[in-house]
């Protein structure tokens, strides 16, 4: 039986294999949308977590497993986010700017587009950070949020219009 | 809005936060993963402690129900 079957058949064995197989991409991928690696950790975790519960409804004769855990990790990534208020973690090269022959300035200017993106509602954060800081493509966003690719342009542009009215409220002309 | 704005916002967003990229796992998580699995919580349906609540209130209202209740058993 193919490896996909067998975890679908709840083969704790081949679960494992897939588990090796692709948690690499799985951080990857949350790490992109949580920014911070203990976070980004146990997201993984729980992905996989919330994989292995649902293992009876991956229809194995269709394949694409990473397409289903990156959706998966998506939505763990995003109750992350919902949960608390979480808030996009300030670079270090940011909070060291102060600090360093870096001007003042510069690192006030990345302060405040920070606090811009996570005045974002958690949906419309993780559309502008895939589309406009880690550059994906539209089609991968689409499949991860499980919605079209129309409705993550709608996203981008909401979210786009957001954060050029919280700049100019904090006096940045974008 | 048009796709020039778009880009524009990217560039200056890409100016105070690196894209994360291919940022790398630096351990194994399965280790992590055996122990999260083997702490499987045992979760009680809603409706099961709602039987359970009936039938203590019941014999609570009713004790002759118990005679009744431990010769069916």
């Amino acid at each position: 039986m193919e490896l996909l079957e067998r975890f679908a058949a709840g083969d704790e064995e081949a679960f494992e294999s897939l588990f090796r197989q692709y948690q690499r991409d799985v951080y990857i991928w949350v790490m992109r949308v949580v920014r911070n690696r203990a976070a980004a950790e146990d997201l993984t975790i729980e992905t996989f977590w919330r994989a292995y519960r649902a293992h009876a409804r991956f229809d194995a004769k269709r394949g694409r497993c990473a397409g289903w855990l990156r959706r998966i990790a998506t939505n763990a990534a995003l109750d992350y986010l919902r949960s608390a208020k979480r808030e996009l973690p300030l670079e270090d090269g940011v909070a060291e700017a102060g600090k360093s022959e870096r001007p003042a300035e510069l690192a006030e200017l990345q302060r405040k587009i920070v606090t811009a993106i996570n005045q974002l509602s958690p949906k419309l954060r993780v559309v502008a950070i895939l589309a406009l800081i880690e550059e994906e493509p539209y089609a991968e966003i689409a499949e991860a949020l499980g919605i079209s690719v129309n409705a993550v342009k709608v996203r981008v542009f909401r979210g786009v219009r957001v954060l050029r009215k919280e700049l100019e409220k904090a006096g940045i002309r974008p | 809005m048009s796709e020039g704005e778009v880009h524009e916002m990217k560039r200056l967003l890409q100016s105070a936060v690196r894209p994360a990229g291919e940022t790398e796992l630096s351990r194994d998580l399965w280790p992590t993963m055996v122990s999260r699995m083997s702490r499987q919580e045992v979760k009680v349906p809603w409706w099961d402690w709602v039987l359970l609540a009936g039938a203590s209130l019941a014999l609570w209202l009713f004790p002759a129900l118990v005679p009744a209740l431990l010769y069916h058993l």
